[in-house]
């Protein structure tokens, strides 16, 4: 296996991608139409990746889990995307923003990566104008902005709280435009089940026929995934049901590098769990930080409605610790926040794991039209759900799984260390560091889609010398004959006592404790005495009813927990090997005096990319150095 | 809370399936009409049997996987509502209730509830986008567009494509799902070019795939999720009228 070498151009940062993109090898347009790109998922990634390859040339097949390339989960992200456009004229630019980001992340992201990312930051806005993308406007016809978290100029686009729906809606226009021209066949309710690796390139993937359970073969000269994340790890989470790991992970056992599985992000502002019967969580935007205050009582076990707490008993805790930020700092340090105001026994709600958001002071200075114009939907939203009107009552909100940044290594390329398996949007660990800011998830997904990739896999398909192969290579066949042992295995257990759910909610709890918003030492020790038994009751004992040639839901969710069940144990690996605090990462024996993390600069300023050994191997840790030219090393502060 | 679910179960496109009851018992009122079902759902694996398939997946209502003609009204009693966003507080203790898929002739049930939606792609392939080639767009505040107009254009915008309408239709017709995209790129200045062209390849596909038209039964209004209204149905004859005028 090659090492790890991040290819990032030489010469001033500004210049790099402007440099490379001209070094990159071009391949003629006759030529572009004899190469075939598979792309997995079809969220702002993949469809906007699989849109821009087709208008190239490309032969482009795409599959998605969903019934139609537009639900993939981006669609659910409410508050915006950042652009560097400073059209407010408040002091922004494209090193701002630059900078933000780094600095967001907790100085564990390529510099190189995040300053390209701000870059086309732009040409994203400019593009999804262009296709009808109807965000929020002025009443002079201009482009409106709000603020997000971790920044203080106001940057943000949005289309009411429905941002990530309009620009996947955007995107899969452009796909429906390639698709039906014929450049791109979609093969929707398809889930890759395996990749298929020829002469140490990734040739093509083994998906399911989801409807009729047909196992096919599909070969191509590259492979995109932008599968998404990996937060249903810990069962209730912010993710759509469906949204499972196995595409990356099943790259990675095939022997693609996973980078930093440890940083996930505790997205501050969702509503807080009711029960045990609860199947996943909802997050209310965090542009509502714009105008909510954020508050517990100062009293321990307080017991009256938060209408009867007076002003001089309440806590404003943000805006108590983070003057400067107050409600918009980012989320990871919200999220902490939170928690250690409910640790104190501040917590408010039936379950004492809640603060409020409240809209008390906001709706006297704005007046109830214009909160209803910015927040509508997800009021009503909120409302349906808790049964409480938040014009009325503050909102309860608690931190919950939201978004991974860890995820299958890539270079600046965003190609893997297996050649010809590309790696896009959050499936990715390249651009957020150990915390990702508000806003920046969807401007990922899109430059990666539409302004990066399809730049750099030409480069890769014209120099890769690639054999010429068939679905009937002995790889696909050995591919193939593994998936389907899976399948059988999964379906083995018909006397099994325990369904699939259940053994992912134990899984959900297990890494909610052992590596959730705090971890330890001995937490994350626990966690891996704990998960070799889990793996190994689920195979003993799960119970799939039904067959592998019909629809069969259960059977679907059994092989992504079974996936789970494995990337969680890498998790706590690499969230034991790190044992600094950075972002989202809280090593609770890595904090300041105050509480805050404390990153280790000396010993941990490089991504960890691990590689599969085998089944019941250790994972072989490589580390990518971190070097920061421009933004330089520093405490983050808020404050 | 107890109920007794009347669900159709049906195994493939060639069963031809029938209604089975079901217990749905020990619901609490703060449980997601989905989250009874996964509670039915765990008992049947349980006892060996095949649990009931239905489609969702974000269970945040925005998505459009989710929907079921429940007691006889598409995502089920309340207004703008998805079928995962209704809670169970909004049934009484007793009831029993009814749980079909969508029916229509152009949404062949695949599963119990599951229904293959992929005709509404299909007419989405035929023209529901804006032909821009990736990098070749102006600057974004090129062209400014008025807010009423930009707003109106989001109302339309906001469809999810859960094929609700034409579920509720008594023709099946697919007016008001096409009517908001046809109309979305009709008010906005960079949907101009191919404004003539879009709605009559769009319509035609539709016609194609087994819907039906509309006769303003105005059933489709009432069930929309996310209260896309008539007025773009009548928008959409107008503008269909408009391009074959030009033409």
């Amino acid at each position: 296996m090659a090492e790890l070498d991040s290819k990032i151009p030489e010469g001033p940062i500004a210049e790099k991608w402007d440099k490379h993109r001209f070094n990159l090898k071009l391949i003629n347009p006759a030529n572009k139409r004899k190469y075939r790109v598979i792309v997995v998922g079809s969220g702002l990634a993949g469809a906007s990746a699989a849109a821009s390859l087709a208008e190239l040339g490309f032969q482009v097949a795409c599959f998605c889990y969903q019934d139609s390339a537009r639900r993939a989960h981006s669609i659910a992200a409410q508050g915006g995307i950042n652009a560097a456009k400073n059209y407010q004229n408040d002091g922004d630019s494209i090193y701002r923003l630059f900078y933000d980001t780094v600095k967001g992340g907790d100085f564990r992201a390529r510099e190189a990566n995040v300053y390209r990312l701000a870059q086309v930051s732009n040409n994203i806005m400019d593009q999804c104008v262009a296709q009808g993308v109807p965000f929020a406007r002025e009443y002079g016809g201009c482009l409106d902005n709000r603020s997000f978290g971790g920044a203080q100029v106001s940057r943000t686009f949005y289309a009411r709280g429905q941002t990530g729906q309009q620009l996947l809606l955007g995107a899969y226009s452009a796909l429906c435009c390639q698709i039906g021209r014929g450049a791109v066949k979609m093969y929707p309710r398809h889930e890759m089940l395996d990749l298929v690796v020829i002469d140490g390139q990734a040739r093509g993937i083994i998906a399911r026929d989801m409807v009729s359970g047909a196992i096919t073969r599909h070969v191509a000269d590259a492979v995109a995934i932008g599968t998404g994340g990996y937060s249903n790890v810990f069962y209730l989470s912010t993710n759509a049901k469906g949204c499972n790991a196995t595409a990356i992970w099943r790259a990675h056992v095939r022997g693609a590098y996973f980078a930093n599985p440890c940083y996930t992000q505790i997205h501050p502002t969702c509503i807080p769990v009711t029960g045990e019967h609860q199947s996943k969580l909802t997050l209310m935007s965090e542009s509502l930080r714009n105008d909510g205050r954020i508050w517990v009582p100062l009293a321990k076990e307080e017991s009256r409605a938060p209408g009867k707490i007076p002003e001089s008993e309440r806590d404003y805790y943000l805006e108590r610790k983070y003057p400067s930020f107050g409600n918009l700092a980012p989320r990871d340090i919200s999220s902490r926040a939170a928690k250690q105001v409910c640790d104190e026994g501040r917590g408010i709600g039936k379950s004492k794991q809640g603060v409020y958001l409240d809209f008390a002071d906001a709706l006297k200075r704005l007046g109830r039209p214009v909160i209803e114009e910015r927040y509508g939907n997800l009021f009503q939203m909120y409302e349906e759900i808790t049964a409480e009107d938040p014009y009325h009552v503050p909102m309860r909100i608690f931190p919950a799984p939201h978004y991974t940044m860890g995820g299958l290594w890539v270079d600046y390329n965003l190609m893997s260390n297996l050649p010809g398996l590309h790696v896009i949007g959050e499936a990715n660990f390249s651009d957020h560091g150990a915390n990702r800011l508000g806003a920046s998830a969807l401007m990922q997904g899109l430059a990666d889609g539409y302004f990066v990739l399809p730049y750099t896999i030409g480069d890769y398909l014209a120099r890769a010398g690639i054999c010429k192969a068939g679905t009937d290579h002995e790889a696909f066949k050995e591919a193939e004959e593994a998936v389907r042992g899976r399948l059988k295995k999964l379906l083995g257990k018909k006397e099994g006592k325990r369904s699939v759910d259940s053994f992912h909610r134990e899984l959900g709890r297990l890494m909610w404790n052992g590596c959730g918003m705090g971890r330890t030492e001995a937490s994350l020790k626990g966690a891996l005495e704990k998960l070799p038994k889990l793996r190994e009751a689920f195979w003993e004992e799960v119970k799939v009813p039904g067959d592998a040639d019909h629809l069969n839901q259960e059977l679907e969710k059994a092989g992504r927990v079974a996936d789970l069940l494995e990337l969680a144990e890498l998790m706590c690996v690499d969230a034991l090997d790190r044992s600094e605090s950075c972002g989202g990462h809280f090593r609770e024996e890595s904090q300041t005096p105050d509480g805050e993390a404390l990153r280790d600069d000396e010993h941990f300023c490089h991504v960890s990319a691990w590689e599969h050994a085998g089944a019941g191997k250790a994972p072989v840790l490589h580390k990518e150095p971190l070097k920061f030219d421009y933004v330089h090393l520093q405490t983050r502060s808020y404050k | 809370m107890n109920f007794t679910l009347r669900v159709w179960r049906q195994k493939d496109a060639s069963d031809p399936g029938r209604m089975v009851d079901h217990r749905a018992d020990g619901i609490i009122p703060d449980m997601s009409f989905l989250e009874m079902l996964d509670v039915v759902n765990q008992k049947l694996i349980e006892k060996g049997e095949e649990p009931i398939a239905f489609d969702h997946d974000c269970r945040e209502g925005i998505c459009g996987c989710c929907g079921a003609v429940v007691n006889g009204t598409a995502h089920g009693p309340l207004p703008a509502t998805t079928l995962c966003q209704l809670y169970m507080r909004h049934f009484r203790d007793g009831d029993v209730i009814t749980i079909e898929p969508w029916r229509a002739k152009a949404f062949p049930v695949l599963r119990d509830l599951c229904v293959d939606r992929g005709a509404l792609d299909r007419i989405m392939y035929a023209g529901g986008y804006i032909t821009v080639r990736t990098g070749s767009a102006a600057e974004a505040n090129a062209i400014p567009i008025p807010k009423p107009i930009a707003d109106r254009a989001m109302d339309a915008a906001a469809c999810i494509g859960c094929g609700a309408c034409v579920a509720a239709c008594p023709n099946a017709s697919p007016m008001l799902f096409l009517s908001a995209k046809v109309s979305q790129y009709a008010l906005l200045p960079q949907g101009q070019p191919e404004r003539e062209l879009r709605v009559k390849k769009m319509v035609a596909v539709a016609e194609a795939s087994g819907f039906g038209a509309c006769s303003v039964h105005a059933e489709c209004e009432g069930v929309c999720p996310k209260n896309i209204k008539l007025t773009f149905i009548s928008k959409l004859n107008r503008e269909l009228i408009r391009a074959h005028l030009k033409s």
